[in-house]
Protein backbone atom coordinates (compact mmCIF):
# COMPACT_ATOMS: atom_id res chain seq x y z
CA UNK A 1 0.00 0.00 0.00
CA UNK A 2 1.76 3.61 -1.06
CA UNK A 3 1.02 6.25 1.26
CA UNK A 4 -1.64 8.26 0.10
CA UNK A 5 -3.20 5.89 -1.87
CA UNK A 6 -7.20 6.23 -2.74
CA UNK A 7 -9.46 3.01 -2.83
CA UNK A 8 -12.29 4.24 -5.02
CA UNK A 9 -15.12 1.59 -5.10
CA UNK A 10 -16.39 1.67 -8.58
CA UNK A 11 -19.48 -0.34 -10.45
CA UNK A 12 -19.41 -0.87 -14.43
CA UNK A 13 -23.30 -0.80 -15.06
CA UNK A 14 -23.72 -2.01 -18.89
CA UNK A 15 -21.21 -3.80 -20.54
CA UNK A 16 -21.50 -3.60 -24.26
CA UNK A 17 -18.68 -2.45 -26.42
CA UNK A 18 -17.68 0.33 -24.50
CA UNK A 19 -18.00 -1.53 -20.75
CA UNK A 20 -16.00 -4.25 -21.74
CA UNK A 21 -13.06 -1.45 -22.99
CA UNK A 22 -13.37 0.04 -19.26
CA UNK A 23 -12.55 -3.04 -18.10
CA UNK A 24 -9.55 -3.89 -20.33
CA UNK A 25 -7.92 -0.09 -19.97
CA UNK A 26 -8.38 -0.68 -16.16
CA UNK A 27 -6.37 -3.92 -16.49
CA UNK A 28 -4.07 -2.09 -18.59
CA UNK A 29 -3.74 0.91 -16.47
CA UNK A 30 -3.39 -0.96 -13.06
CA UNK A 31 -0.07 0.33 -12.43
CA UNK A 32 -0.33 3.72 -14.06
CA UNK A 33 -3.26 4.80 -11.60
CA UNK A 34 -1.76 2.90 -8.44
CA UNK A 35 1.66 5.31 -9.55
CA UNK A 36 -0.95 8.23 -9.54
CA UNK A 37 -2.36 6.92 -6.18
CA UNK A 38 -5.71 5.89 -7.00
CA UNK A 39 -6.66 2.01 -6.80
CA UNK A 40 -9.87 1.87 -8.84
CA UNK A 41 -11.35 -1.47 -7.28
CA UNK A 42 -14.38 -2.39 -9.40
CA UNK A 43 -16.92 -4.39 -6.84
CA UNK A 44 -19.83 -5.03 -9.19
CA UNK A 45 -20.21 -5.55 -13.21
CA UNK A 46 -23.93 -5.35 -15.16
CA UNK A 47 -25.11 -6.10 -18.12
CA UNK A 48 -28.71 -6.30 -18.95
CA UNK A 49 -29.09 -9.70 -18.23
CA UNK A 50 -26.36 -10.80 -15.38
CA UNK A 51 -23.63 -9.35 -12.50
CA UNK A 52 -20.89 -10.10 -11.01
CA UNK A 53 -20.26 -8.68 -7.39
CA UNK A 54 -17.16 -8.61 -5.20
CA UNK A 55 -17.11 -5.90 -2.54
CA UNK A 56 -13.00 -6.96 -2.56
CA UNK A 57 -12.68 -6.43 -6.26
CA UNK A 58 -13.92 -8.14 -9.02
CA UNK A 59 -11.81 -10.28 -11.34
CA UNK A 60 -11.94 -8.32 -14.85
CA UNK A 61 -10.32 -10.54 -16.69
CA UNK A 62 -12.46 -13.55 -15.95
CA UNK A 63 -15.41 -11.41 -15.90
CA UNK A 64 -14.22 -10.44 -19.53
CA UNK A 65 -14.03 -13.82 -20.98
CA UNK A 66 -17.02 -14.91 -18.96
CA UNK A 67 -19.09 -12.07 -21.18
CA UNK A 68 -17.12 -13.27 -24.27
CA UNK A 69 -17.36 -17.25 -24.21
CA UNK A 70 -21.16 -16.83 -21.87
CA UNK A 71 -22.65 -14.09 -22.84
CA UNK A 72 -22.75 -12.88 -19.70
CA UNK A 73 -20.90 -11.31 -16.57
CA UNK A 74 -21.62 -13.93 -14.31
CA UNK A 75 -24.42 -15.66 -12.72
CA UNK A 76 -25.98 -12.95 -10.28
CA UNK A 77 -29.13 -12.07 -10.91
CA UNK A 78 -29.08 -8.03 -9.65
CA UNK A 79 -29.78 -5.39 -12.32
CA UNK A 80 -27.86 -2.08 -12.28
CA UNK A 81 -30.31 -0.36 -10.48
CA UNK A 82 -29.71 -2.83 -7.56
CA UNK A 83 -26.40 -2.37 -7.61
CA UNK A 84 -26.55 1.16 -7.53
CA UNK A 85 -28.75 1.14 -4.94
CA UNK A 86 -27.86 -1.23 -2.50
CA UNK A 87 -24.06 -2.12 -3.18
CA UNK A 88 -22.08 0.46 -1.26
CA UNK A 89 -19.50 2.21 -3.51
CA UNK A 90 -18.08 5.39 -4.44
CA UNK A 91 -18.24 5.07 -8.33
CA UNK A 92 -20.84 4.47 -11.27
CA UNK A 93 -19.36 4.09 -14.82
CA UNK A 94 -22.50 4.25 -16.63
CA UNK A 95 -22.23 2.44 -19.97
CA UNK A 96 -25.63 1.56 -20.85
CA UNK A 97 -27.25 1.98 -24.68
CA UNK A 98 -28.26 5.31 -25.36
CA UNK A 99 -32.12 5.43 -25.94
CA UNK A 100 -32.50 8.89 -27.58
CA UNK A 101 -36.50 8.75 -27.06
CA UNK A 102 -37.15 7.50 -23.29
CA UNK A 103 -33.49 7.47 -21.94
CA UNK A 104 -33.53 4.04 -21.41
CA UNK A 105 -32.03 2.53 -18.17
CA UNK A 106 -29.40 5.05 -18.11
CA UNK A 107 -31.69 7.71 -16.87
CA UNK A 108 -32.97 5.83 -14.16
CA UNK A 109 -30.07 4.55 -13.02
CA UNK A 110 -27.93 8.24 -13.20
CA UNK A 111 -30.58 9.31 -10.78
CA UNK A 112 -30.15 6.22 -8.56
CA UNK A 113 -26.63 7.22 -8.11
CA UNK A 114 -27.46 10.59 -7.35
CA UNK A 115 -29.56 9.92 -4.55
CA UNK A 116 -27.35 7.50 -3.10
CA UNK A 117 -24.33 10.13 -3.44
CA UNK A 118 -22.26 8.73 -5.86
CA UNK A 119 -20.91 9.82 -8.28
CA UNK A 120 -21.47 9.36 -11.81
CA UNK A 121 -18.83 9.13 -15.17
CA UNK A 122 -20.45 7.59 -18.33
CA UNK A 123 -20.67 7.55 -22.26
CA UNK A 124 -24.63 7.28 -22.45
CA UNK A 125 -25.72 10.37 -24.67
CA UNK A 126 -29.86 9.75 -24.10
CA UNK A 127 -30.15 10.69 -20.52
CA UNK A 128 -28.59 14.13 -20.78
CA UNK A 129 -29.74 14.84 -24.10
CA UNK A 130 -33.15 14.22 -22.48
CA UNK A 131 -32.74 15.38 -19.14
CA UNK A 132 -29.37 17.36 -18.86
CA UNK A 133 -30.68 19.76 -16.30
CA UNK A 134 -32.77 17.47 -13.90
CA UNK A 135 -29.57 15.18 -14.00
CA UNK A 136 -27.01 18.11 -13.31
CA UNK A 137 -28.81 19.52 -10.78
CA UNK A 138 -29.57 16.18 -8.50
CA UNK A 139 -26.07 15.85 -9.01
CA UNK A 140 -25.04 19.36 -7.87
CA UNK A 141 -27.42 18.31 -4.62
CA UNK A 142 -25.95 15.83 -3.44
CA UNK A 143 -22.81 16.69 -3.79
CA UNK A 144 -22.30 14.06 -6.89
CA UNK A 145 -19.97 14.51 -9.62
CA UNK A 146 -21.18 14.14 -12.96
CA UNK A 147 -18.38 13.94 -15.92
CA UNK A 148 -19.49 12.70 -19.21
CA UNK A 149 -16.76 13.24 -22.15
CA UNK A 150 -17.42 10.39 -23.47
CA UNK A 151 -20.74 10.91 -24.56
CA UNK A 152 -19.44 13.81 -27.46
CA UNK A 153 -16.86 13.23 -29.51
CA UNK A 154 -15.33 9.49 -28.21
CA UNK A 155 -12.07 10.24 -27.52
CA UNK A 156 -11.69 13.56 -28.74
CA UNK A 157 -11.67 15.90 -25.67
CA UNK A 158 -14.00 18.38 -26.13
CA UNK A 159 -15.49 19.09 -22.89
CA UNK A 160 -12.99 19.13 -20.63
CA UNK A 161 -11.01 21.06 -23.38
CA UNK A 162 -13.63 23.49 -23.69
CA UNK A 163 -14.77 23.98 -19.85
CA UNK A 164 -11.16 23.47 -18.19
CA UNK A 165 -8.38 24.10 -20.37
CA UNK A 166 -9.72 26.84 -22.15
CA UNK A 167 -11.37 28.09 -18.69
CA UNK A 168 -11.43 32.35 -18.84
CA UNK A 169 -12.76 32.24 -22.27
CA UNK A 170 -16.30 32.88 -23.35
CA UNK A 171 -16.87 29.85 -26.08
CA UNK A 172 -18.44 31.91 -28.78
CA UNK A 173 -19.48 29.05 -30.63
CA UNK A 174 -18.64 25.00 -31.68
CA UNK A 175 -18.54 23.74 -35.32
CA UNK A 176 -17.52 20.12 -36.23
CA UNK A 177 -18.14 16.55 -37.44
CA UNK A 178 -20.00 14.48 -34.55
CA UNK A 179 -20.45 11.40 -36.08
CA UNK A 180 -17.95 9.18 -37.39
CA UNK A 181 -20.19 7.04 -39.46
CA UNK A 182 -22.11 9.63 -41.80
CA UNK A 183 -18.22 11.30 -42.57
CA UNK A 184 -16.75 7.37 -43.70
CA UNK A 185 -20.38 7.53 -46.15
CA UNK A 186 -19.78 10.91 -47.18
CA UNK A 187 -15.63 10.56 -47.46
CA UNK A 188 -16.15 7.07 -49.61
CA UNK A 189 -19.26 8.90 -51.74
CA UNK A 190 -16.50 11.22 -52.88
CA UNK A 191 -13.68 9.04 -53.50
CA UNK A 192 -15.61 6.31 -55.32
CA UNK A 193 -18.42 8.42 -57.26
CA UNK A 194 -20.79 6.37 -55.66
CA UNK A 195 -24.35 6.42 -53.95
CA UNK A 196 -25.27 6.61 -51.05
CA UNK A 197 -26.76 3.46 -51.06
CA UNK A 198 -24.18 1.67 -52.13
CA UNK A 199 -21.86 3.75 -49.61
CA UNK A 200 -24.27 2.83 -46.92
CA UNK A 201 -24.05 -0.88 -47.55
CA UNK A 202 -20.28 -0.60 -47.52
CA UNK A 203 -19.96 0.89 -43.68
CA UNK A 204 -22.33 -1.47 -42.67
CA UNK A 205 -20.34 -4.52 -43.93
CA UNK A 206 -17.44 -3.18 -41.91
CA UNK A 207 -19.03 -2.51 -38.96
CA UNK A 208 -19.35 0.93 -39.25
CA UNK A 209 -23.18 1.31 -39.68
CA UNK A 210 -25.36 -0.54 -37.39
CA UNK A 211 -27.92 -2.65 -39.09
CA UNK A 212 -30.67 0.10 -38.75
CA UNK A 213 -28.39 3.33 -39.39
CA UNK A 214 -31.40 5.82 -39.13
CA UNK A 215 -29.66 6.55 -35.62
CA UNK A 216 -26.56 7.69 -37.59
CA UNK A 217 -27.89 8.80 -40.87
CA UNK A 218 -30.80 11.31 -40.19
CA UNK A 219 -27.95 13.21 -37.56
CA UNK A 220 -30.02 12.48 -34.50
CA UNK A 221 -26.77 10.90 -32.73
CA UNK A 222 -24.85 14.55 -33.57
CA UNK A 223 -27.52 16.24 -33.07
CA UNK A 224 -28.41 14.81 -28.82
CA UNK A 225 -24.42 15.50 -29.14
CA UNK A 226 -24.78 19.29 -29.62
CA UNK A 227 -27.32 19.43 -26.85
CA UNK A 228 -25.33 17.98 -24.58
CA UNK A 229 -23.02 20.88 -25.86
CA UNK A 230 -25.57 23.37 -25.41
CA UNK A 231 -26.59 22.68 -21.98
CA UNK A 232 -22.78 21.85 -20.62
CA UNK A 233 -20.94 24.50 -22.07
CA UNK A 234 -23.40 27.50 -23.51
CA UNK A 235 -26.12 26.81 -20.42
CA UNK A 236 -28.97 26.38 -22.78
CA UNK A 237 -31.49 24.21 -21.96
CA UNK A 238 -32.03 22.11 -24.50
CA UNK A 239 -33.59 19.00 -25.96
CA UNK A 240 -32.85 16.78 -28.51
CA UNK A 241 -36.32 18.49 -29.70
CA UNK A 242 -34.82 21.91 -30.27
CA UNK A 243 -32.30 20.84 -32.77
CA UNK A 244 -32.76 21.76 -36.34
CA UNK A 245 -31.86 18.44 -38.38
CA UNK A 246 -30.80 17.12 -41.74
CA UNK A 247 -28.84 13.91 -42.46
CA UNK A 248 -27.33 12.55 -44.87
CA UNK A 249 -29.34 10.29 -46.95
CA UNK A 250 -30.64 12.96 -49.75
CA UNK A 251 -27.05 13.31 -50.95
CA UNK A 252 -26.41 12.47 -53.98
CA UNK A 253 -22.47 11.63 -55.92
CA UNK A 254 -23.09 14.50 -58.34
CA UNK A 255 -23.57 17.13 -55.24
CA UNK A 256 -20.24 16.03 -53.95
CA UNK A 257 -18.85 16.14 -57.32
CA UNK A 258 -20.10 19.67 -58.00
CA UNK A 259 -18.66 20.64 -55.04
CA UNK A 260 -15.84 18.90 -55.56
CA UNK A 261 -15.07 21.36 -59.07
CA UNK A 262 -15.22 24.30 -56.93
CA UNK A 263 -13.05 23.15 -53.93
CA UNK A 264 -15.23 22.10 -51.43
CA UNK A 265 -16.07 18.75 -49.61
CA UNK A 266 -19.65 18.38 -48.39
CA UNK A 267 -19.44 17.47 -44.44
CA UNK A 268 -22.59 16.86 -41.83
CA UNK A 269 -21.91 20.18 -39.90
CA UNK A 270 -23.23 20.28 -36.39
CA UNK A 271 -23.27 23.99 -34.93
CA UNK A 272 -24.44 25.41 -31.43
CA UNK A 273 -24.15 29.01 -30.07
CA UNK A 274 -26.20 31.20 -28.31
CA UNK A 275 -29.23 31.12 -30.22
CA UNK A 276 -28.69 28.39 -32.15
CA UNK A 277 -28.57 24.47 -32.36
CA UNK A 278 -28.41 22.67 -35.96
CA UNK A 279 -26.92 19.79 -37.63
CA UNK A 280 -27.12 19.23 -41.88
CA UNK A 281 -25.20 18.91 -44.46
CA UNK A 282 -22.46 22.11 -45.46
CA UNK A 283 -19.99 22.99 -47.77
CA UNK A 284 -16.56 22.58 -46.36
CA UNK A 285 -13.70 24.46 -48.13
CA UNK A 286 -10.39 21.85 -49.32
CA UNK A 287 -8.04 22.29 -46.77
CA UNK A 288 -10.16 24.00 -43.70
CA UNK A 289 -9.53 22.07 -40.69
CA UNK A 290 -12.86 20.76 -40.69
CA UNK A 291 -12.42 19.07 -43.69
CA UNK A 292 -11.33 15.82 -42.19
CA UNK A 293 -12.40 12.68 -43.86
CA UNK A 294 -12.83 8.61 -43.05
CA UNK A 295 -14.47 7.89 -39.67
CA UNK A 296 -12.87 11.32 -38.30
CA UNK A 297 -14.62 13.43 -35.76
CA UNK A 298 -13.38 17.12 -35.87
CA UNK A 299 -14.53 20.54 -33.40
CA UNK A 300 -13.64 23.90 -34.17
CA UNK A 301 -14.22 26.00 -31.26
CA UNK A 302 -14.27 29.30 -31.48
CA UNK A 303 -13.18 31.92 -27.72
CA UNK A 304 -12.59 35.25 -26.95
CA UNK A 305 -9.01 35.22 -26.06
CA UNK A 306 -7.71 31.91 -27.88
CA UNK A 307 -9.50 32.55 -31.38
CA UNK A 308 -10.29 29.57 -32.73
CA UNK A 309 -9.47 26.18 -31.62
CA UNK A 310 -9.61 22.88 -33.30
CA UNK A 311 -9.05 19.05 -32.34
CA UNK A 312 -9.65 15.98 -34.10
CA UNK A 313 -10.03 12.43 -33.05
CA UNK A 314 -11.40 9.14 -32.95
CA UNK A 315 -15.20 9.61 -32.32
CA UNK A 316 -15.97 6.12 -31.65
CA UNK A 317 -14.80 2.48 -30.76
CA UNK A 318 -14.22 0.74 -27.42
CA UNK A 319 -10.96 1.52 -26.30
CA UNK A 320 -11.50 5.15 -27.44
CA UNK A 321 -14.38 5.54 -25.47
CA UNK A 322 -13.11 4.10 -22.53
CA UNK A 323 -9.77 6.36 -22.55
CA UNK A 324 -12.55 9.37 -22.23
CA UNK A 325 -13.88 7.38 -19.42
CA UNK A 326 -10.74 7.27 -17.75
CA UNK A 327 -9.66 10.22 -18.13
CA UNK A 328 -12.68 11.47 -16.31
CA UNK A 329 -12.63 8.99 -13.50
CA UNK A 330 -8.92 10.42 -13.12
CA UNK A 331 -9.93 13.99 -12.79
CA UNK A 332 -12.40 13.59 -10.38
CA UNK A 333 -10.24 11.40 -7.94
CA UNK A 334 -6.54 12.67 -8.68
CA UNK A 335 -5.48 15.01 -5.92
CA UNK B 1 -18.30 54.36 -56.07
CA UNK B 2 -16.18 51.23 -56.22
CA UNK B 3 -13.80 50.53 -59.06
CA UNK B 4 -12.14 47.60 -60.09
CA UNK B 5 -9.58 47.81 -63.21
CA UNK B 6 -7.28 45.91 -65.16
CA UNK B 7 -4.20 47.68 -66.55
CA UNK B 8 -1.12 46.74 -67.76
CA UNK B 9 2.25 48.57 -66.97
CA UNK B 10 5.62 48.26 -68.86
CA UNK B 11 8.54 45.73 -67.66
CA UNK B 12 10.60 48.59 -66.82
CA UNK B 13 11.55 50.45 -62.96
CA UNK B 14 9.06 52.93 -61.82
CA UNK B 15 6.13 51.81 -63.81
CA UNK B 16 3.36 50.71 -60.74
CA UNK B 17 4.13 54.28 -59.24
CA UNK B 18 2.54 55.71 -62.10
CA UNK B 19 -0.80 53.94 -61.90
CA UNK B 20 -0.98 54.53 -58.11
CA UNK B 21 0.00 58.39 -57.81
CA UNK B 22 -3.30 59.41 -60.24
CA UNK B 23 -5.71 57.35 -57.55
CA UNK B 24 -3.84 59.24 -54.10
CA UNK B 25 -3.96 62.43 -56.17
CA UNK B 26 -7.74 62.62 -56.81
CA UNK B 27 -8.16 61.32 -53.50
CA UNK B 28 -9.06 58.25 -54.31
CA UNK B 29 -9.12 55.78 -51.87
CA UNK B 30 -7.12 52.18 -53.15
CA UNK B 31 -8.48 49.02 -51.80
CA UNK B 32 -6.21 46.32 -53.27
CA UNK B 33 -3.49 46.10 -55.96
CA UNK B 34 -2.39 42.52 -57.58
CA UNK B 35 0.95 42.99 -59.49
CA UNK B 36 1.46 40.07 -61.59
CA UNK B 37 5.09 39.95 -61.85
CA UNK B 38 5.37 36.45 -63.07
CA UNK B 39 2.22 36.86 -65.56
CA UNK B 40 3.44 38.48 -68.65
CA UNK B 41 1.54 39.20 -71.55
CA UNK B 42 2.67 38.49 -75.28
CA UNK B 43 2.76 42.15 -75.63
CA UNK B 44 5.21 41.84 -73.08
CA UNK B 45 3.44 44.07 -70.54
CA UNK B 46 3.25 43.07 -66.64
CA UNK B 47 -0.95 42.78 -65.70
CA UNK B 48 -2.51 44.86 -62.60
CA UNK B 49 -5.53 44.61 -61.03
CA UNK B 50 -6.40 47.30 -59.30
CA UNK B 51 -9.53 48.23 -57.04
CA UNK B 52 -10.48 51.63 -55.61
CA UNK B 53 -12.57 54.11 -54.49
CA UNK B 54 -13.23 57.17 -56.65
CA UNK B 55 -16.13 59.63 -56.68
CA UNK B 56 -17.69 59.40 -60.30
CA UNK B 57 -16.54 62.48 -61.72
CA UNK B 58 -13.15 61.99 -61.54
CA UNK B 59 -12.93 58.34 -63.01
CA UNK B 60 -12.45 60.27 -66.51
CA UNK B 61 -9.80 61.91 -65.57
CA UNK B 62 -7.97 58.81 -64.05
CA UNK B 63 -7.73 56.89 -66.76
CA UNK B 64 -6.70 60.00 -69.12
CA UNK B 65 -4.20 60.56 -66.58
CA UNK B 66 -3.01 56.53 -66.84
CA UNK B 67 -3.03 57.32 -70.79
CA UNK B 68 -0.84 60.11 -70.61
CA UNK B 69 2.28 57.90 -68.71
CA UNK B 70 1.97 54.53 -70.87
CA UNK B 71 -0.41 52.93 -68.58
CA UNK B 72 -3.05 51.06 -70.77
CA UNK B 73 -6.03 50.09 -69.41
CA UNK B 74 -7.55 46.99 -70.64
CA UNK B 75 -10.70 46.70 -68.78
CA UNK B 76 -12.64 49.22 -65.94
CA UNK B 77 -15.91 48.37 -63.95
CA UNK B 78 -17.65 49.62 -60.97
CA UNK B 79 -17.43 46.99 -58.16
CA UNK B 80 -20.68 46.16 -56.73
CA UNK B 81 -20.72 42.72 -55.42
CA UNK B 82 -18.15 42.39 -53.43
CA UNK B 83 -19.12 38.82 -51.68
CA UNK B 84 -18.88 35.49 -53.85
CA UNK B 85 -20.13 32.43 -52.33
CA UNK B 86 -21.62 29.11 -53.66
CA UNK B 87 -24.43 26.81 -52.52
CA UNK B 88 -25.65 23.08 -53.33
CA UNK B 89 -29.22 22.11 -54.14
CA UNK B 90 -30.33 18.95 -54.39
CA UNK B 91 -34.01 17.46 -55.60
CA UNK B 92 -36.44 18.33 -58.01
CA UNK B 93 -34.59 21.37 -59.56
CA UNK B 94 -36.09 22.07 -62.76
CA UNK B 95 -39.45 20.83 -62.41
CA UNK B 96 -39.73 22.88 -59.45
CA UNK B 97 -39.12 25.63 -61.78
CA UNK B 98 -35.51 26.79 -61.55
CA UNK B 99 -36.06 30.16 -63.12
CA UNK B 100 -38.11 31.02 -60.11
CA UNK B 101 -35.64 30.09 -58.07
CA UNK B 102 -33.38 32.22 -59.39
CA UNK B 103 -36.17 35.30 -60.03
CA UNK B 104 -36.16 34.95 -56.51
CA UNK B 105 -32.80 35.90 -55.49
CA UNK B 106 -31.91 37.98 -58.68
CA UNK B 107 -34.95 40.15 -57.87
CA UNK B 108 -33.52 41.13 -54.50
CA UNK B 109 -31.46 43.72 -56.18
CA UNK B 110 -28.45 42.97 -53.62
CA UNK B 111 -27.20 39.92 -54.94
CA UNK B 112 -27.54 38.13 -58.14
CA UNK B 113 -27.15 33.92 -59.28
CA UNK B 114 -23.97 34.39 -61.87
CA UNK B 115 -23.32 30.89 -62.43
CA UNK B 116 -25.26 27.55 -62.26
CA UNK B 117 -23.83 23.71 -63.19
CA UNK B 118 -26.79 21.40 -63.29
CA UNK B 119 -26.26 17.61 -62.86
CA UNK B 120 -28.79 15.45 -64.04
CA UNK B 121 -28.22 11.75 -64.01
CA UNK B 122 -31.50 10.25 -64.80
CA UNK B 123 -34.91 11.85 -65.48
CA UNK B 124 -36.52 10.10 -61.76
CA UNK B 125 -33.80 10.63 -60.01
CA UNK B 126 -33.04 13.72 -57.86
CA UNK B 127 -30.74 16.64 -59.69
CA UNK B 128 -28.05 18.25 -58.15
CA UNK B 129 -26.86 22.26 -58.76
CA UNK B 130 -24.01 24.18 -58.15
CA UNK B 131 -25.15 28.31 -57.83
CA UNK B 132 -22.69 31.08 -57.69
CA UNK B 133 -24.15 33.89 -55.80
CA UNK B 134 -22.86 37.00 -55.77
CA UNK B 135 -24.54 39.31 -53.24
CA UNK B 136 -23.39 43.33 -52.51
CA UNK B 137 -22.48 42.85 -49.10
CA UNK B 138 -21.93 40.09 -46.15
CA UNK B 139 -25.43 40.62 -44.55
CA UNK B 140 -26.87 40.69 -47.90
CA UNK B 141 -25.07 37.30 -48.60
CA UNK B 142 -26.30 35.81 -45.45
CA UNK B 143 -29.96 37.22 -46.63
CA UNK B 144 -29.98 36.01 -50.32
CA UNK B 145 -28.82 32.44 -48.81
CA UNK B 146 -31.83 32.63 -45.95
CA UNK B 147 -34.22 33.71 -49.35
CA UNK B 148 -33.14 30.33 -50.93
CA UNK B 149 -33.37 28.03 -48.03
CA UNK B 150 -37.01 29.48 -47.84
CA UNK B 151 -37.65 29.08 -51.56
CA UNK B 152 -35.89 25.75 -51.55
CA UNK B 153 -37.85 24.35 -48.53
CA UNK B 154 -41.48 25.20 -50.24
CA UNK B 155 -39.80 23.58 -53.01
CA UNK B 156 -39.07 20.42 -51.24
CA UNK B 157 -35.14 20.64 -52.33
CA UNK B 158 -32.24 20.16 -49.87
CA UNK B 159 -30.11 23.07 -49.77
CA UNK B 160 -26.09 22.53 -48.34
CA UNK B 161 -24.89 26.49 -47.72
CA UNK B 162 -20.81 26.29 -46.45
CA UNK B 163 -20.03 26.73 -43.04
CA UNK B 164 -19.68 30.04 -41.01
CA UNK B 165 -16.31 30.11 -40.72
CA UNK B 166 -13.82 30.23 -42.88
CA UNK B 167 -10.15 29.75 -41.88
CA UNK B 168 -9.55 32.37 -38.91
Amino acid sequence: MVIGMKTIRASIIGFGAVGQGVAEVLLRKNEYLKNIGLDITVVAVADSRSAAIDPDGVDLAKVLSHKRTEGTVGSEKLTGLEIIKNIDHELVIETTPTDINAGGVGLPNMLAAFEHGRDVVTSNKGPLALKYRELAEIAKENGSNFKFEATVGGAMPIINLTRDILAGNEILSIEGIFNGTCNYILTRMMEEHASYEQMLAESQELGIAETDPTYDVEGIDAASKLVILANSIFDIDATYKDVDVTGITKITPESLMLAQDDGYVIKLIGEVKKDLIRVGPRLVPVGHPLAVGGTLNVASVQTDLAGTVTITGRGAGSIETASAIISDVISIYRT
Amino acid sequence: MRISMDVELKDIPGQLILALNPISELKGNLISVVHHHEKRTPRGTIPVQLVFEIDHEKLNTIISRFEDSGVEVIRSGEERFLEHGAIIMIGHIIHTDIQDTMDKIDSTGFAEVVDLSLSMPRIDKPSSALLKIDAVGKKEMNDAMSLLKTVAKEKDLLVIEPIETELM
